[in-house]
């Protein structure tokens, strides 16, 4: 059986969906082709457990381009998101609570200092101005700075002038994100260890570095870019789960004619004369289209699905050389009740923000420390949330959702497999959150637990990192995923890449879904496919 | 100085921002958090529970009780059953709105009929010659609204009523706890929601069950401000902010027809004699000049302006009342009366007034907003209200 498209996507996560959704806005005949028989990739709800929806893996969201929300028309095919306010820290015997009311917060923080109180604003302002400076790379191609043409000057001397308008503190502040690491960062304002071991936690996720390494401090940054309703830095839930967002565009794709399939895995890009004609899938069905866009990982987009015999060798290498890493996990648990910590017991509005299980800095380098040689952490970083309390869609009336991402899991172990360590995993997941929260083991219904062998094999993100390769300084902008290959295309004509792997890299953003198909319609204007 | 609802020992001990404002000579929570966002999140995905005891309400009894409703009201009263619920304006002679509200048909010749103002003496004028009996039943029965997805469920489990059949815009009588309410789905929200109506001096019982049973469904006391953007993205109006009571305005521009606030529907000119019947007549012949109509404004339009002075755009959280013109080319044709961003659509939405040459659905126009103390104009479309309509809201029998 064979059948002609203009477009071909591989993956029907948020991305690909996000890529199919505009091409087919743009005219083109599109067909998703999805592995799994749920479409959202990394961000999607499944009732693992009767009456529990979870939001398996991603499970917050904040950086979804609100341009794809209001060009798609997302809210009328399903998407809300609803507030997560705050993050709460419990420690023993103390407790940080930061929260959307600013009285509250900064009274909570000069409980631990006063002067951080006053740099708290501070520091939040600096970081809203450099995160609107990086705003508009969001939504940019990378220029090539060794081949560069009028465009990709434009666009750098558009970012120049840009920095030059950033007050000079912020112009520093830009240049020490991209090379310091982020306690050193945070030191600069805060001298409370509890809120710079919670604050440089953004610093570390998805990435194999601890917060004292340095370049985890962009990352703070890249955490500090969300907005929704137009608010910088705020996190919210989509109703029904993260699923419910990628069920929106695809919603949104179908209306706008894409031809979406489930249960259909790739098995290899077609060649032919060193161009990709399509795909064949694993049942033997072959799909022609003009394009192929692959919204998958470099490593099984070329090394897998294309074959090197068909890549150059130094594309070959440096796809070979780009880091994934995978060092983190994630604990879904099904609760009968709501956990009481010790710090601040019953129940009360700081369980509905972020509880962050980040006591001190020397805690959350010390669980790096256990990574750094090979096992996940005795005492791991836990980012949890309780959606349950925000979105009761999710669970059954009176039972509670407990999302635990935990740092560090590293991919690979020096001892011993994920297979045997899986539960032995989740056992030190809940013991850490034990010794806050005494009650949890007894609440507990029902355990999901994935390492990052899971994460690689259930959503085909290689080594299990969660941003399709490491949000590093050497893998970001024009170095996503490769250098000379950071503008969507590939060695291989016609085929394209429009994941989290690319340009402006991961998290629920759909930024490159969005400028991959900017590309994409761009190159068939030019007569190059 | 206001006094407290039946619920007021309630409300206060859970009023942390201690944001209250006046309504109706009543106390009234605006907020109960220092952030509405949580109370309007109530609404569109849990249970939000809010006093709207303030209500004026209105006992009619007697063989000519449906005469005299119908008398007043717009809409024909012949044609509603025992056991269901309208929202209907009513008019003065000259066909103006004073009033709008529900009236409810508890019993054959039994109403319950809500206002947002005074109107017992309005009705007594009307009632002349009529065998009916009026009480003005304000101070003796409590309301509460009970609105948002998981309200049905809630009730489902404590109420001794059929909830589960209760039909949008019907009322039901039964029990919570043992106490005797009456419980209608209907609300100012535009989702899934019911209005509880008890006697005053059980109301704490009432409220202290909907929240410990609510628990379990999310169920959040919610105030005025979330309430209040909740009810733009319904397209639902509010006297003296949309329009005027024409027994208040100053001047005749100030008073409204049904026709004008775009609810022509709701008027039944060919039924027996009503208050304003000529008038309306005639304005229906001749047609109305403006009409309040929904307005969507255009977000890259408002990132430019805020660009223009280096600002990212920012959206206040809470809907606004400040009437702002709204212009067609170089002239002003009309003005926006209740503007909110909405969480829901992920846009700005507006109610107005506009001239009706302007009023047509995807009239392209510009509404004026100010930025740093500038005025510029923004692009706006007219569209259809509600803006936000969940299938929910009238689903029977009842989801979940």
């Amino acid at each position: 059986m064979s059948s002609k498209y203009d477009v071909v996507v591989i993956g029907g996560g948020h991305n690909g969906l996000v890529n199919a959704a505009y091409l087919a806005k743009a005219g083109k005949k599109v067909v998703v082709v999805e592995r799994r028989y749920v479409l959202g990739g990394a961000a999607v709800t499944e009732e693992v457990f009767p009456g529990f929806k979870f939001s398996v893996a991603s499970y917050v969201v904040s950086l979804l381009r609100p341009e794809i929300i209001r060009e798609l028309d997302l809210p009328r095919h399903g998407l809300e998101i609803l507030p997560l306010d705050g993050t709460f820290t419990p420690m023993h015997g103390n407790y940080l609570w930061r929260v959307n009311d600013h009285a509250k917060t900064l009274r909570e923080i000069a409980r631990h200092s006063k002067v951080d109180a006053e740099a708290y604003d501070e520091y939040g302002k600096a970081m809203v101005e450099m995160g609107r400076f990086v705003k508009p790379i969001l939504g940019m191609t990378p220029p090539d700075p060794t081949a560069l043409n009028l465009r990709g000057i434009q666009d750098l001397l558009f970012l120049g002038r840009r920095f030059q308008k950033l007050p000079y503190n912020d112009q520093y502040n830009q240049v020490q994100l991209l090379t310091m690491s982020a306690v050193d960062f945070l030191d600069q304002w805060f001298e409370t260890d509890v809120l710079k071991a919670t604050m440089s936690a953004s610093g570390i996720i998805g990435t194999f570095l601890g917060v004292r390494s340095p370049g985890t401090a962009y990352v703070l940054l890249h955490h500090y870019m969300g907005e929704i309703d137009g608010a910088f830095r705020s996190w919210g839930f989509a109703r029904g789960g993260t699923g419910a967002i990628s069920n929106s565009i695809g919603s949104a794709a179908r209306e706008l004619g894409v031809e979406i399939r489930t249960e259909a895995p790739v098995a290899k890009i077609l060649m032919t004369g060193g161009q990709a004609k399509g795909v064949v899938l694993e049942n033997g069905d072959e799909i022609l289209a003009d394009v192929v866009s692959s919204s998958l990982d470099p490593r099984l987009t070329f090394i897998k699905m294309v074959g090197k015999e068909h890549l150059p060798d130094d594309f070959v290498e440096d796809v070979n050389r780009y880091k994934f890493r995978g060092s983190s996990g994630k604990v879904n648990l099904a609760l009968d009740g709501l956990p009481d910590f010790t710090c601040l017991p019953g129940p009360g509005r700081h369980l509905r923000g972020a509880i962050s299980i980040s006591p001190s800095v020397e805690y959350m380098e010390r669980a790096y420390d256990d990574a750094k040689y090979g096992r996940y952490s005795r005492r791991p970083y836990i980012d949890m949330v309780i959606p349950t309390l925000t979105d009761p869609s999710v669970a059954p009336p009176g039972k509670h959702i407990l999302s635990c991402f935990v740092q560090y899991a590293p991919y690979h172990l020096k001892e011993g497999t994920w297979n045997e360590k899986r539960e032995e995993f989740g056992d030190t997941v809940v013991d850490t959150i034990s010794e806050y929260a005494p009650n949890l083991k007894k609440l507990i219904l029902h355990r999901q637990v994935l390492t990052p062998l899971d994460i690689e094999e259930k959503f085909g993100l290689t080594e299990g990192n969660i941003f399709q390769g490491e949000l590093t300084l050497e893998q970001l902008f024009f170095l996503r995923p490769a250098p000379g290959w950071a503008q969507y295309r590939t060695p291989v004509r016609n085929l394209y890449m429009c994941g989290s792997a690319t340009h402006p890299g991961g998290g629920i953003m759909g930024a490159p879904g969005l400028n991959a198909a900017q590309m994409i319609l761009a190159d068939w204007k030019r007569g190059r496919i | 100085m206001p006094i407290g609802t039946a619920f007021h020992d309630r409300t206060l001990a859970l009023c942390e921002s201690l944001n209250y404002r006046e309504w109706a000579g009543y106390y009234t929570v605006s907020a109960y958090e220092t952030h509405h966002e949580h109370e309007y999140n109530a609404i569109r995905n849990a249970a939000a529970l809010i006093d709207i005891t303030p209500l004026y309400k209105y006992r009619l009894t007697g063989p000519d009780a449906t005469r005299l409703v119908d008398r007043v009201v717009t809409r024909n009263m012949q044609k509603i059953k025992v056991g269901q619920v309208i929202y209907t304006p009513w008019c003065d002679e000259k066909g103006k709105v004073i009033d709008d509200g529900t009236v409810s048909r508890l019993a054959e010749n039994t109403y319950r009929w809500t206002a947002a103002d005074p109107n017992l003496r309005w009705i007594h004028q009307n009632a002349i010659g009529l065998n009916v009996s009026i009480e003005d039943i304000s101070e003796k029965v409590a309301a509460l609204a009970l609105q948002g997805p998981t309200s049905g469920r809630l009730l489902k489990g404590i109420a001794e009523a059929d909830i589960t059949n209760l039909k949008y815009f019907h009322v039901t009588t039964g029990s919570i706890a043992g106490i005797p309410v009456e419980i209608s789905r209907t609300g100012y929200t535009g989702d899934l929601g019911y209005e509880i109506w008890m006697a005053w001096d059980q109301a704490k019982r009432v409220w202290d069950v909907l929240m410990e049973h609510g628990c379990a469904f999310d169920i959040h006391p919610t105030g005025m401000l979330a309430l209040d953007v909740a009810r733009i993205e319904a397209g639902l109006l509010l006297i003296e902010v949309d329009f005027n009571s024409s027994k208040k305005a100053v001047i005749e521009s100030q008073k409204y027809s049904p026709f004008e606030l775009g609810l022509g529907r709701l008027v039944n000119l060919d039924k027996a004699r009503f208050v304003g019947q000529d008038a309306l007549s005639a304005e229906q012949k001749r047609g109305h000049a403006r009409e309040i109509v929904g307005l969507e404004i255009d977000w890259g339009s408002i990132e430019r302006v805020y660009e223009q002075v280096g600002l990212p755009p920012v959206m206040p959280a809470a809907a606004s009342r400040v009437a702002v013109p709204v212009y067609k080319g170089g002239s002003q044709v009309g003005k926006a009366t209740s503007t909110t961003w909405s969480p829901a659509l992920k846009k700005l939405i507006a109610l107005a007034t506009i001239n009706r040459e302007n009023a047509k659905l995807g009239s392209e126009l510009e509404m004026e907003m100010t930025v740093e103390a500038v005025r510029h104009r923004v692009r706006a479309t007219v569209v259809k209200t509600p803006f936000f309509n969940p299938k929910r809201k009238t689903a029977v029998p009842l989801e979940g």
